[in-house]
């Protein structure tokens, strides 16, 4: 028989149901896996604040009884939650986020290890975590993508059944690709902010990081959903996306936008995309070209957008109240020392970007025009969205790349979100599955994109193409 | 050369919400430290803002009746900053699309009504207060998130009696409104003016100076006052004026700096993201404006007409909701042939029982009734009108009836005119000389004579009958 650790939720579900399995067996399993694996993968993040607890038996609900992974900014009561950051080290904040209310309502269990992360979400490979890399589990060199590395490591590494992640600009459809999982960015206001320490908050979304997207719809019916304490979330029914799950693609218009398929783009990348497009067509789909004109300004429009907003988000980290502050003699001192020693390389680069497109003189050049050009690129999407369903792209420009490629160049690192940053300035959602591997063994992520609040397209040709491909079946040896 | 003074004002209002602006603490001043807080007033990770409707309901009803234009579509900004008083190191406010612009209030300027411009009127969130140890600094954050209006005028006020009487006017207005305690000892006003002076006549505004650290009404102005005196004597020596910002020193009675220009900061402003735009339709606003009470300005006007009144005493009656609606209660019930002789009583002897007792009019332990009853008797001249003030200010001691203290101090007017006639002739016999003028014509010398009557008894004779029963002694 299969290992418990290996399953996805809706298996695990079943076996429970049946009673086949008791919630401390999915508890061993898990653990045994993370002993022997973590080591090596380092999904999880390990410090004093962490502590292993064994799975005990929560009430009824949907989820009941399985245990999911979360990321380090998503606020769990009474569990250690840092961003991976020495700023907020020892941080237990006292209320969960509104998405991990709604999964223990639900009878969810709640993994005691947070997933790690580069540092308050800002980077693409988790090497800018405080605690350190997270490896990818196809080949231990390469990253496993970010922010949301851990995640989908520990998923992707069977180390965790299915787990949250947050998504800026491709927090978690970068690391799914990069790890061979599936991955969702819901729309802007679908999910609940509350609880999630921000980045950016009007870019970020919490979402599933699963080993199938049945796991993923079902989480994501769980997740979404209005909330009185997100000002920023929308009063909107949730479907049931299970439904969605009919394989029936039949019809449907795809959108592939040209400017994703420039000269110069990595011929594998290029071949296989072309052939999970190929794939949908032969189940009944119609494809044909499309245009995003402003796609080539939305990563310099994210990088101002996201900064600004980074830079006062993070402006409360401060030492006076909690997490991590250094001695000093007076109050300006503290405030210098504690965030110089507090932050890392990344987080401070991006608060001073962030500052300086704030600050008086430069506000209109920078800021106001990213405002404004944001708008342009939602137009663009608003627009085909008139006539097709989604559109279908590769999540990234490459697959996973090396641990310490990229470090030295933060130019380049950005560079690797450039087919996943629109959609959060658009506020629409999108998700990434498994659709091939490179020659050297690392798999490719297939991106498809949907007007806001029609997560059931993305989940009903998602499904379609995963129930079409073994992809999602395929493990890491390790 | 003869100086122009130009002064403009801003107020922050704590709006009496139930709870603060954007998490759900109740505001009830007054407690331990920290004990009104939650995660998200105190700015905790990941917790957002979420705006509350009744306090954005108070500042429209403010701007309204300052008769502000309200903005449709209007948004809150994050103003950046470091200070351990403010839990986010930003405070949420409003910058360029301020809920309500360009309205006015009106003053009395050497007895002509004046036009103070309203620049714009906009929410923001409080900050929490530092308390200073000799060991340590402690942050007490009850206040932290409290709803707060800012009032900026129009640099449209020219002295600090302008500016004193603009505050007055202001607090009035609100209070009649009952969105704030306008207390600002207490803090729950604060105001910061702006001073500058110029050559009279002259168009360009001066270098201005900050003022601030002004407890009271008193304070604004004596600060001005002050300020007024230092501006003209550093421009009348030709001395450069510096833009800076100073600090009301009210024991020595001086303005101390507190920083230069220099130091200006820059506050980065930007929308915040946590806080969706929101919309104030014309049926929101309808409904708010249907729901405004009558404002002083109103009540004056309508007083002056229904009542009688002079300008001066409706003014009187109305710069205090309680007493407006005190008295024009008492004016209604008050069924005498004129309406002025309540409105007498009630800025004659109840106005000074009121300061005597540093109180509101309204605030005074009378019943409405017994002042009824009280007038009504000296009207009946079943006692005299001193009598009757002293009466009214025991029954306000004691809260006992009037006609038991008129009983225990047995005022009852003496109308009897054999017992007067008894004391006339006394003082006659006493006063031959004031007799003999009064024969001679003196009119002066009946009153004198009718003041002995009364003195000897007691202020209980009637003047009228008196005064009637000596004319007919005498001629």
């Amino acid at each position: 028989m299969m290992d418990l650790n290996q399953l996805t939720a809706h298996e695990l579900l079943n076996k429970l149901k049946a009673k086949e399995i008791s919630p401390e067996s999915i508890s061993e399993s898990l653990y045994a896996r993370i002993h022997k694996v973590d080591p090596k993968i380092k999904a999880y993040v390990r410090n004093k604040g962490q502590q292993e607890a064994p799975l005990k038996s929560q009430p009824n609900g949907l989820l009941k009884d399985v245990p999911i992974t979360i990321k380090d900014n998503i606020c769990t009561e009474g569990l250690s939650t840092e961003c991976c950051s020495k700023i907020l080290e020892g941080f237990h904040p006292p209320y969960d986020a509104t998405v991990i209310s709604k999964l223990k309502n639900s009878g969810a269990q709640i993994f005691s290890l947070k997933a790690n992360m580069d540092e308050f979400a800002f980077g693409s490979s988790t090497e800018n975590s405080y605690f350190g890399a997270t490896a990818n589990p196809w080949n231990l060199g390469h990253v496993p993508g970010g922010s949301s590395g851990g995640s989908a490591a520990a998923v992707a590494a069977d180390e965790a059944i299915w787990a949250l992640g947050s998504d800026t600009g491709g927090s978690i459809r970068q690391p799914a690709s990069f790890c061979g999982v599936v991955g969702l960015k819901p729309t802007y206001g679908r999910v609940s902010r509350f609880g999630l320490i921000a980045f950016a908050s009007s870019l970020d979304q919490i979402g599933p990081i699963t080993k199938d997207v049945e796991d993923a719809a079902i989480l994501a019916g769980i997740i979404s959903g209005y909330d009185p304490k997100d000002s920023t979330s929308i009063n909107k029914d949730v479907p049931d996306y299970t439904k969605s799950l009919n394989g029936d693609i039949k019809g449907l218009k795809i959108g592939i936008p040209k400017e994703y398929f420039v000269q110069g783009m990595d011929p594998e990348v290029k071949s296989i995309i072309e052939e999970a497009i190929n794939k949908l067509k032969s189940l009944g789909a119609d494809s044909k070209q499309v245009s995003l004109p402003h796609t080539e300004y939305a990563v310099p429009v994210y990088y101002i957008i996201a900064t600004a907003e980074a830079s006062s988000n993070l402006a409360r980290f401060d030492g006076v109240q909690y997490g991590y502050r250094a001695k000093s003699d007076n109050l300006i001192d503290m405030y210098k020392q504690t965030r110089a020693e507090g932050f890392g390389e990344e987080a401070k680069r991006r608060i001073l970007l962030g500052t300086f497109a704030l600050s008086h003189g430069y506000y209109d050049a920078y800021y106001l025009r990213a405002l404004k050009v944001r708008t342009l690129i939602k137009q663009d999407f608003d627009r085909v969205f008139g006539d097709f369903d989604c559109i279908v792209t590769p999540t990234c420009p490459t697959a996973a790349f090396k641990i310490g490629e990229k470090t030295q160049d933060p130019l380049k690192m950005y560079l690797s979100d450039i087919y996943t940053i629109s959609v959060n300035l658009a506020g629409i959602p999108a998700i990434s599955i498994p659709c091939g591997f490179t020659k050297a063994g690392l798999p490719i992520g297939l991106q498809i994109m949907a007007k806001p609040f029609d997560e059931e397209m993305l989940f009903r040709v998602a499904h379609a193409f995963e129930q079409s491909t073994d992809w999602h079946k395929v493990k890491p040896k390790l | 050369m003869k100086y122009e003074t130009v002064i403009g004002l801003e107020v922050h209002l704590q709006l009496k919400t139930k709870t603060k602006a954007f998490c759900g603490c109740a505001i009830d001043f007054g407690q331990p430290p920290n004990s009104n807080v939650c995660p998200v007033c105190l700015g905790f990770p990941g917790t957002l803002p979420v705006y509350n409707k009744e306090a954005l309901n108070y500042a429209i009803k403010v701007a309204l009746a300052f008769d502000c234009q309200i903005q449709e579509h209007t948004k809150f900004d994050r103003k950046n900053y470091f200070y351990p008083d403010l839990p986010k190191n930003y405070q949420i406010s409003q910058y360029d699309l301020p809920l309500s612009r360009q309205g006015h209030m009106m003053i009395t300027s050497k007895d002509a009504p004046k036009r103070i411009g309203i620049t714009r009127i906009h929410l923001e969130e409080d900050a929490g207060k530092l308390i200073h140890e000799a060991d340590a600094s402690l942050v007490d954050f009850n206040r932290t998130g409290i709803p707060l209006l800012e009032i900026v005028s129009e640099p449209d006020l020219s002295s600090p009696q302008e500016a004193f009487d603009y505050l007055t006017g202001l607090k009035s207005i609100v209070e009649y409104l009952d969105v704030s305690d306008c207390d600002m000892e207490k803090g729950s006003l604060r105001c910061d003016a702006n001073i500058s002076l110029r050559p009279e006549g002259a168009k360009e505004l001066g270098v201005k100076t900050e003022l601030k650290n002004m407890n009271s009404f008193k304070g604004v102005k004596d600060a001005l006052v002050f300020e007024v005196s230092r501006q003209t004597e550093l421009l009348q020596s030709n001395q450069a004026m510096v833009q800076e910002t100073r600090l009301w020193d009210a024991d020595g009675g001086r303005t101390i700096v507190m920083r230069s220009k220099e130091g200006a900061k820059d506050y980065r402003y930007f929308p915040d993201p946590d806080l969706a735009v929101f919309i104030i339709d014309q049926p929101m606003i309808a409904k708010i404006k249907s729901a405004l009470p009558e404002l002083p300005q109103e009540k004056l006007r309508r007083f002056v007409r229904d009542y009688s009144l002079t300008e001066y005493d409706a003014g009187i009656l109305v710069s205090s909701k309680g007493d407006a609606e005190f008295s024009e209660a008492c004016i209604q019930k008050y069924q005498g042939h004129d309406k002025k002789i309540m409105v007498n009583w009630l800025i004659g002897p109840l106005l000074s029982e009121a300061n005597s007792r540093k109180v509101k009019l309204h605030e005074l332990k009378l019943d409405k009734n017994e002042l009824l009853s009280l007038i009504g008797l000296v009207e009946k001249q079943e006692i005299s009108l001193l009598s009757a003030k002293s009466v009214l200010t025991q029954a306000i001691d004691t809260q006992k009836p009037v006609q038991v203290l008129i009983k225990e101090g047995n005022l009852s007017q003496i109308s009897n005119t054999d017992l007067l006639q008894q004391i006339i002739e006394t003082v006659i016999a006493e006063n031959t000389k004031s007799v003999d003028d009064f024969k001679a014509g003196k009119t002066n010398a009946l009153m004198f004579l009718v003041g002995q009557v009364m003195k000897k008894s007691a202020g209980k004779a009637n003047p009228k009958i008196v005064s009637d029963l000596i004319n007919r002694r005498l001629s």
